[in-house]
């Protein structure tokens, strides 16, 4: 076992300072002397870490030393066979994963409401989608989990499939049976794939659900950036015993940079310490916020803070009550318009809203007093904005059609026609609002006229579109036929 | 023996007091609270290093905040008091026998404890039969209420500690929630002098007029206040904070006050041009370096 109070590249970092090395290496800031102005802005000590690879601080690409070290020691804090540190966001992690299980016209089983980047993926090596419908919880307009019943099916009809994918939790903090999923799975002869972009406290916190790598997923891209306190773009990926750890490297090696952020590593190495000693504290912490917020939420009145008494043992199987997901179409507002609100009149930054929802993070870098100035805020946009709510969309999840893979979609001819007038043709890109960042339509799927109507609603109410090559979303390309 | 308290009024000026001994000192929940025997103003209570209330100058800053709104709205019988843990508000709002209730919100029990104990004097109607203690945060209690009081009083702290919450859109909003349909709302405005000050200053005056049709800003000089200066608000649905005033009737009630009169509470609405025009534009001048 090695010792959960190690931090090996930031042990290496803290020596590498104090040894005064004269740098003749890049980055040519040379630990900040070369940039006055940006050293003043981020500090003097964050610059001098900002350093690059050498043999007493190793290699990210090829890990021999201290990274190595680093990332045995969190695949350990994991329960994984291997971790990887990734410095390009989840985004890569969850691109390594993907294109490490499926090569050119293999399936992939997968709900829909993935993030962007396992699409991308798709895209990136060719690996064909087979879309598992989300359930849909219909009052909250959400898209959920997959049902076991659903995957089996899935399963069943593609028994060629290489893998399945796991959104462990979703956006909105609801579990699928990731369990009895990646058993059927491997019962296959299928990897299961868990998407922990929003899931990186299960590993740590009491009374969550069910981490990936203790379910049996033989990977989890986990987004310690999130909840595990690293900085913006730091992720790990982790693979069990099944998996080829070199091949996986390679993988990675594909599109990662060469010159991997000291910052960002160094951030994962503590934060991994702090989530390893502390964890069950910080998220005992974070849950008592969390649920303090909801109790109060709900007293309010027209809005709905949802947690675990909407779990249904199928799409719903279990919910992170880490997460404040708020239902704000009963005050006759749409979530993007409370999100917009909160921002702009009362000086408060959530993380997202959408159509019928916005969601809050908490974590433990909030305090009290900011937990009350959110219920206090949502208790006043009550009073002053609430309306009828006829009139509103309830849905956030219209099932696609698949009529191409994304990379036969996104590689093919195509042109640009004004988004009104593609109904009935098959989408070129992307289209989704960022945050949440999960696609409305996909490269390869039919546009609708369902989908433009959603489109204009979600523009209508301010979301941030986006996806296109058109920034301003006006134009879409679709496939030449 | 050379022993001196000294206070920031802002990053470049200090205001020390001479002071004879420290009495207490302790970390609470919240904040640090030390109350020292000082040589020109008695005892004085400090928050975080802050100057709350000496026993000189005390006697100002409690009679503006209680008697302006007191002699604008006579019928007021139901009040909520934010913050005020050193009892010399409620000390002022007992005298009025019309009062049948108070609500005092209070988010440090210990600041109520040590005041009992070190400013005697003020804490006298602390234990008031028409008085109940609450010890929570203000924009917590707040927001629960509806259409339940004729007056609140917001006496805080600075927007930048635990009184925070007390100085943001959502608490106006619900206190607004909370008052009757003539109430009014009074609260500590900050001063309109040094450059920080005077921005918290602007940004509370600019958030309650978006919730109060009724916002006007009085002043009085409070000599251990950051620059001496000091400013109140006064917020209501409808009554004006000088046309509804009934001097008669106040007058009438014989209250012996130090620093209010209703000559002066006719005055202390009129306000400094430069105050004026920061209130009106939201902008501070600024000429620091």
């Amino acid at each position: 076992m090695l010792s959960q109070e190690r931090a090996p590249i930031y042990e290496a970092l803290k020596e590498y300072r104090a040894k005064r090395i004269v740098p003749f290496d890049v980055p040519g800031h040379k630990m900040g002397r070369g940039n006055p102005e940006l050293t003043e802005f981020l500090g003097r000590e964050c610059m001098t870490v900002d350093v690059n690879s050498s043999k007493p601080l190793d290699n990210l690409c090829h890990p021999v030393s201290v990274i190595k070290e680093a990332e045995q020691i969190a695949a350990e804090a994991f329960g994984a066979k291997n971790a990887f540190f990734i410095v390009n966001g989840t985004t890569a992690a969850v691109q390594a994963m993907a294109l490490a299980v499926a090569k050119r016209g293999e399936k992939i089983i997968m709900p829909r409401n993935v993030h962007r980047s396992a699409i991308n993926a798709l895209i990136l090596g060719g690996a064909v989608p087979v879309y598992v419908n989300p359930g849909v919880n219909k009052e909250l307009g959400i898209p959920l989990g997959m049902t076991v019943e659903d995957v089996e099916k899935a399963i069943l009809e593609n028994p060629d499939a290489k893998a399945v994918f796991v959104n462990n939790p979703t956006y909105y903090g609801v579990c699928s049976d990731i369990k009895k999923i990646a058993d059927l799975a491997h019962a296959h002869g299928m990897y299961l794939l868990a998407d922990e972009a929003h899931g990186t406290h299960f590993y740590f916190g009491d009374n969550m659900p069910l981490a990936g790598m203790k379910a049996g997923a033989d990977f989890a891209a986990v987004s310690m950036h999130k909840s595990g306190g690293s900085l913006t773009q730091s992720s790990f990926l982790l693979t069990a015993d099944t998996v080829n750890e070199g091949y996986v490297r390679q993988i990675i090696n594909l599109m990662q940079t060469t010159s991997g952020s000291y910052l960002l590593m160094s951030s994962l190495d503590i934060s991994r310490r702090n989530l390893a000693l502390h964890g069950r504290e910080i998220f005992a912490k974070v849950q008592s916020y969390a649920q303090y917020m909801r109790d109060e939420i709900n007293e309010i009145g027209g809005y709905y803070a949802f947690s675990k008494e909407l779990c249904d043992g199928g799409a719903f199987y279990d919910f992170d009550v880490t997460k404040l997901s708020i239902h704000t179409r009963d005050i006759g507002l749409a979530g993007i318009e409370v999100y917009d609100i909160l921002r702009d009149r009362y000086g408060i930054q959530i993380e997202f809203g959408d159509i019928g929802n916005i969601l809050a993070y908490v974590s433990i870098g909030d305090r009290e007093l900011y937990l009350d100035r959110l219920i206090g805020a949502l208790n006043d946009i009550k009073r002053i904005y609430s309306k009828d709510k006829t009139g509103m969309l309830d849905h956030e999840y219209i099932n696609p059609i698949v009529k191409l893979s994304p990379q036969d979609a996104f590689y093919g001819n195509k042109k640009s026609v004004p988004i009104e007038q593609s109904s009935g043709k098959i989408s070129g890109e992307f289209v989704m609002c960022y945050p949440p960042g999960i696609p409305i339509l996909a490269p390869g799927e039919q546009i609708t006229d369902e989908i433009l109507a959603y489109i204009k609603y979600a523009g209508d109410k301010g979301c941030f579109l986006t996806g296109t090559q058109d920034l301003e979303i006006k134009n879409i390309m679709i496939l030449d036929e | 023996m050379d022993l001196w308290f000294t206070e920031n009024h802002s990053d470049s000026v200090r205001f020390s007091i001479r002071v004879d001994k420290q009495l207490y000192s302790e970390q609470s929940e919240y904040q640090r609270i030390d109350v020292f025997q000082s040589l020109e103003f008695g005892r004085l209570l400090a928050l975080d290093g802050y100057v709350m209330i000496t026993q000189k100058d005390e006697f100002i800053y409690h009679d503006m905040i209680v008697h302006v709104p007191m002699a604008v709205k006579k019928d007021i019988k139901n009040v909520l008091v934010i913050g005020a843990g050193d009892g010399g508000t409620v000390r002022e709002l007992c005298r009025y026998s019309t009062i049948e209730h108070i609500d005092l919100v209070e988010i440090d029990k210990k600041v109520v404890e040590v005041c009992e104990e070190y400013f005697p004097e003020m804490t006298v109607s602390m234990h008031d039969p028409r008085l109940d203690i609450h010890f929570t945060d203000g924009l917590r209690f707040v927001r629960r209420k509806q259409g339940e009081y004729d007056l609140i009083i917001v006496d805080s702290t600075d927007p930048f500690g635990p009184g925070e919450g007390l100085f943001t859109p959502e608490f106006y909003g619900n206190c607004y929630n909370a008052l009757t349909d003539t109430g009014v709302l009074v609260n500590q405005h900050e001063s309109p002098f040094y450059v920080n000050d005077a921005k918290a200053m602007c940004r509370a005056h600019e958030r309650i007029k978006s919730v109060f049709p009724v916002c006007a800003v009085y002043q009085a000089h409070i000599p251990t206040y950051a620059s001496g200066h000091w400013l109140f608000g006064f917020a209501s649905k409808g009554l004006d904070p000088i046309k509804d005033l009934d001097e008669q009737h106040w007058n009438s009630l014989g209250l012996k006050t130090r620093y209010y009169n209703t000559e002066l509470h006719k005055g202390c609405f009129a306000l400094p041009s430069y105050v004026k025009e920061m209130l009106e534009t939201g902008e501070v001048l600024d000429v620091r370096r």
